[in-house]
């Protein structure tokens, strides 16, 4: 499966389509974590490494924390909403729809990481995790004599 | 709200339009929560992973439109393997009622969550009346 569009007005519908075919999928099924825990995780490979993407919009930078042991990844904080932080005391409220609390959420992964390699990134309100794969785990190409 | 509730997530809203569109792919529903102050009301909507340069604001016959788009051009050269929620562009409609100033709406992005603040018209503002 490659993500080498031809047509960029297609590219984005396809996209959601591999997207939703995967969404069966029990890849990440054995971990601890959840269904429908909180942030929702797509998981992505690129090369040897893996890259999960979350979507955290409204989390600072410095609520997350993300920690990693083995090939198991955490990842919590805690995400605020509402007026409180916007808006002085005594403003009404029209309409609620977001979401705030604390989140927890750990995953093992399928193959080992180079936890001291890891590197992770937020930015508009998406944290994206890049997990090196560990050398020793990479696959090795055996030379046929 | 700062309380101890643990997250959950949201399944995310596919947006239902009137006109069909013209492209394929599909279009989300920001999460939103619409609050009114003294003097603004204030929608804030949530638009993870849309730049400041591709959200679009418009004010057309009393409607408020907010179209905010992602940028694909990231997950190139990514393979999926394993999804628990779906990636496409926003879009909402807000309609604007009377005591909105159509020249005071002011709009900020940080992390992923899109702020406008639509100013009331002076004369929508409270105002006290003194007794002569």
């Amino acid at each position: 499966m490659s993500l080498l569009f031809a047509d960029p007005f297609d590219a984005l519908f396809q996209f959601q389509q591999t997207l939703d075919q995967l969404r069966a999928s029990r890849w990440l099924e054995a971990g601890p974590s959840g269904g429908g825990a909180y942030p929702p995780l797509n998981v992505f490979r690129k090369g040897h490494d893996v890259i999960i993407v979350t979507e955290v919009p409204g989390v600072r930078k410095a609520d997350i924390s993300i920690e990693a042991k083995g090939d198991t990844l955490r990842i919590a904080g805690t995400k605020t909403t509402g007026p409180e932080e916007a808006a002085p005391q005594g403003s009404s409220i029209h309409r609620r729809e977001r979401r705030s609390g604390h989140f927890d959420r750990a995953v093992t992964l399928p193959i080992e990481i180079d936890a001291e390699k890891i590197r992770a990134e937020c930015r508009d309100g998406i944290l994206a995790i890049h997990l090196p794969r560990a050398e020793h785990d990479k696959p090795r190409a055996i030379p046929i004599a | 709200m700062t309380d101890a509730r643990s997250l959950e997530v949201q399944e995310k809203k596919e947006l239902v339009s009137k006109g069909e569109k013209t492209v394929p792919a599909r279009y989300y529903v920001p999460t939103t929560d619409i609050y009114e102050t003294a003097d603004a009301l204030k929608v804030v909507m949530e638009v993870p992973g849309v730049a400041r340069d591709a959200i679009d604001i418009k004010v057309e016959d009393d409607t408020l439109r907010v179209e905010a788009r992602i940028d694909t051009a990231k997950y190139d050269g990514m393979e999926p393997l394993y999804t628990e929620y779906n990636v496409g562009h926003f879009a909402r409609s807000f309609s604007l009622s009377h005591h909105i100033d159509r020249q005071r709406i002011a709009a900020a992005l940080e992390d992923g969550v899109l702020t406008l603040t639509l100013g009331k018209v002076q004369q929508a503002e409270p105002r006290r009346i003194e007794i002569q």
